[in-house]
């Protein structure tokens, strides 16, 4: 862990129990929703995790805010354990990690206005208590959210917003507190596909200024190379594949990073590989495939990927994939 | 804009605005009671053979009760008892419901289980009774009657507050409050009350309505604030002091009207309440949007808007 990592997961796990068990013999079963997952992010970068929708993206971020509590694993941030901080040792934590939500229309109080919502978090941890500062940041961190000019939004509620504006109310209010670490949970993909590169724009902006750094939660492949440094790709609760954007796009090891990244539409025809259609559905993450938990649906499954749980293998700087078959002439 | 189409929908359904209206009317005889009253109800009346039980006059448009006082003032000024017992009385029942159904709702697990439970109980015995009981071991009068009635009757508020604060509890915004960093009693104060607060408003009519009816039976019973004359306590007084043999009819039909009044107007303004509140609750579900929950006078101009909206885009 260097001295620049500000996020540091280790065996990270949250199994939720399934509630329907009878009352007196419990249900033993569980949703394995974030399954041993290890990761880093160093200051200022930005970390894309991207998986299909249900592998556990979104229990990752919440689990690393404190909000689910871990089942296993540990959580450094900004070199000191957070895993399972007390009430007071999370509030604080929360100042300086803030979290987008994937839903603008769901995730602003109906009944509070602009003004109020983006001036929570200073209320909530009893900052810039005179009224004049406490005005001055939440002007502040409307204007750097794009919403221009402020006194026209300031009062409005949110039903008077589009999903685009009241997704930077939503920016807004995480950046009054001048947070060194975000959590952005699909931030545009309930958004009109004609404003997400505003948003998204937004972020890169974010991060050249500020130096934020940015754990950037998507399932749309697409969006990841406009400027996440590096990705995650995750499978039912686990890490697949992680590296630098530009290695795991240009040469992707695990047979589910081809598969997506086959089905990205590319403008390059040269770039263009042949669709990889997966086979079945995405097995649900209660009853977890023995051995690799892809083999079902994996294209070139042999009988040893049924018994073993493949190991990571570092394939260059940083990138590293977990598939027993990666290095194997035939593939 | 928003406030006019509240009313609009209000409006539109007539038995509300009845309801409403009915309501209105014994307000304001409460509170204008020494100016529309004939007589003052205190006075000392010298009693005849011929002023007891006196059918209705142009002295006394109903007639007068066995004290040989006016019928009418005693009627009118009875509202006084009635309106002030429901509405205070009504006002704890709300409190502790509204506290209760709250802290079940929000905190859930074992604590819902014991605050329920409780609930339950208190929501099958028979409140009569108990009520009795209660008057029997602390005495009479208006507080007390106010106090009794009071904690007996917030089972319902807190159901139906358990209920939305358990599904306001879920919403998203509840969770991104929780990942600024914000405390369980931030979040109930600032974010779980403000949109529960409407249905409280509306099961607060059908609250006061009951406790008025509790008033009423008790002072029938003979368990009412002795030193003031409400409805209850003229049907009492009639039964007791032999208006039926003498024929008085009325000195009990108006009283009775006056409770069926009363209740009968709570009840439709209730109901139209609830009518105007509840499908945008409905429409929540549907998942439009965060605009469709109920909010004071407001919350019918957003939804019409939103909804429309919608479909411009951005
Ligand atoms: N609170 C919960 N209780 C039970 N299961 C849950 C809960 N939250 C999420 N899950 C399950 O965990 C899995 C991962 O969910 P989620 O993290 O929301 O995935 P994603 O964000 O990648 O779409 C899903 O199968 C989901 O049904
Ligand atoms: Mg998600």
């Amino acid at each position: 862990m260097s001295q620049a990592t500000i996020l540091t997961v280790q065996n990270l796990r949250k199994y939720f129990p399934i509630g329907n068990g009878h009352l007196f013999r419990p249900s033993d079963k569980q949703v394995h929703a974030v399954d041993d997952v290890s990761f880093y992010l160093e200051k200022g970068e930005v970390l894309a995790v991207v998986g299909e929708s249900g592998c556990g993206k979104s229990t990752l971020a919440l689990t690393l805010l404190g909000l689910e509590k871990p089942t296993a694993g540990q959580i450094f941030f900004d070199g000191k354990e957070v895993t399972n901080l007390n009430r007071a040792d999370l509030k604080i934590m929360r100042r300086h990690i803030q979290m987008i939500f994937q839903d603008p229309y769901e995730s602003l109080n109906p009944l509070m206005t602009v003004g109020e919502i983006v001036a929570e978090p200073l209320v909530v941890h009893g900052l810039a208590t005179r009224k004049n500062e406490r005005t001055a940041r939440v002007q502040k961190a409307l204007e750097e959210a794009g919403l221009n000019p402020v006194d026209s939004y300031i009062n409005r509620r949110p039903h008077e917003l589009s999903g685009g504006q009241r997704q930077r109310v939503v920016i807004a209010s995480a950046l009054v507190l001048e947070p060194s670490l975000l959590l952005a949970d699909e931030p545009v993909s309930m958004l009109d596909v004609s404003i997400r590169a505003e948003i998204l724009n937004l972020l890169i902006d974010l991060r050249a200024k500020r130096g934020i750094s940015i754990l950037f939660i998507t399932h749309d492949l697409s969006t990841v190379a406009s400027f996440a440094d590096r990705v995650a790709v995750m499978y039912l609760g686990r890490i697949v594949e992680i590296g630098a954007v530009a290695d795991v796009l240009q040469d992707p090891q695990h047979p589910y990073t081809k598969a997506l990244l086959s089905v990205v539409p590319v403008a390059n025809p040269r770039l263009r590989h042949e669709r990889i259609i997966l086979q079945g559905e995405t097995p649900n993450p209660i009853d977890v495939p023995t051995g690799c938990r892809f083999h079902p649906r994996c294209p070139i499954a042999i009988e040893a990927c049924q018994r073993i749980d493949p190991p990571f293998v570092e394939i260059r700087n940083g990138q590293r994939a977990a598939c027993i078959r990666i290095g194997e002439p035939t593939t | 804009m928003p406030q006019n189409n509240f009313w609009q929908s209000f409006f539109r359904n007539r038995m509300g605005v009845i309801g409403f209206v009915m309501l209105a009317i014994a307000v304001a005889v409460a509170i204008f009671a020494p100016l529309i009253a004939p007589y003052d109800p205190n006075t000392t009346v010298r009693v005849t053979i011929d002023n007891i039980y006196s059918p209705p006059s142009a002295q006394n448009w109903l007639g007068t009760d066995d004290a040989g006082k006016d019928v009418l003032t005693n009627l009118i000024y009875g509202a006084r008892v009635s309106l002030i017992v429901g509405f205070f009385a009504s006002f704890i029942s709300l409190v502790i419901g509204g506290t209760i159904g709250l802290v079940a709702g929000f905190y859930g697990g074992r604590v819902e289980n014991v605050l329920m439970r409780l609930t339950d109980i208190l929501l099958v015995i028979p409140d009569l009774p108990l009520l009795i009981v209660l008057i029997a071991l602390l005495g009479r009068g208006m507080p007390i009657l106010i106090f009794v009635i009071g904690i007996l009757g917030w089972t319902g508020t807190a159901r139906v507050v358990r209920s939305q604060t358990l599904s306001v509890r879920e919403r998203k915004f509840v969770q991104r409050a929780r990942a600024i960093g914000a405390g369980n009693l931030y979040i109930i104060r600032r974010h779980i009350f403000p949109l529960v607060f409407p249905l409280m408003l509306v099961n607060a009519v059908l609250v006061i309505s009951a406790a008025i009816l509790n008033e009423s039976t008790l002072a029938f019973l003979g368990l009412g604030d002795p030193t003031r004359l409400s409805w209850g306590q003229m049907l009492n007084f009639a039964f007791s002091r032999g208006a039926m043999s003498a024929g008085a009819w009325w000195s009990l039909v108006p009283p009775g009207l006056a409770i069926i009044w009363v209740v009968l107007g709570l009840t439709l303004l209730g109901n139209g309440l609830e009518r105007v509140f509840n499908p945008r609750l409905e429409m929540h579900h549907l998942a439009i949007g965060d605009e469709m929950v109920a909010r004071p006078p407001q919350v019918v101009g957003p939804v019409a808007v939103a909804a429309v909206g919608k479909t411009v885009g951005e």
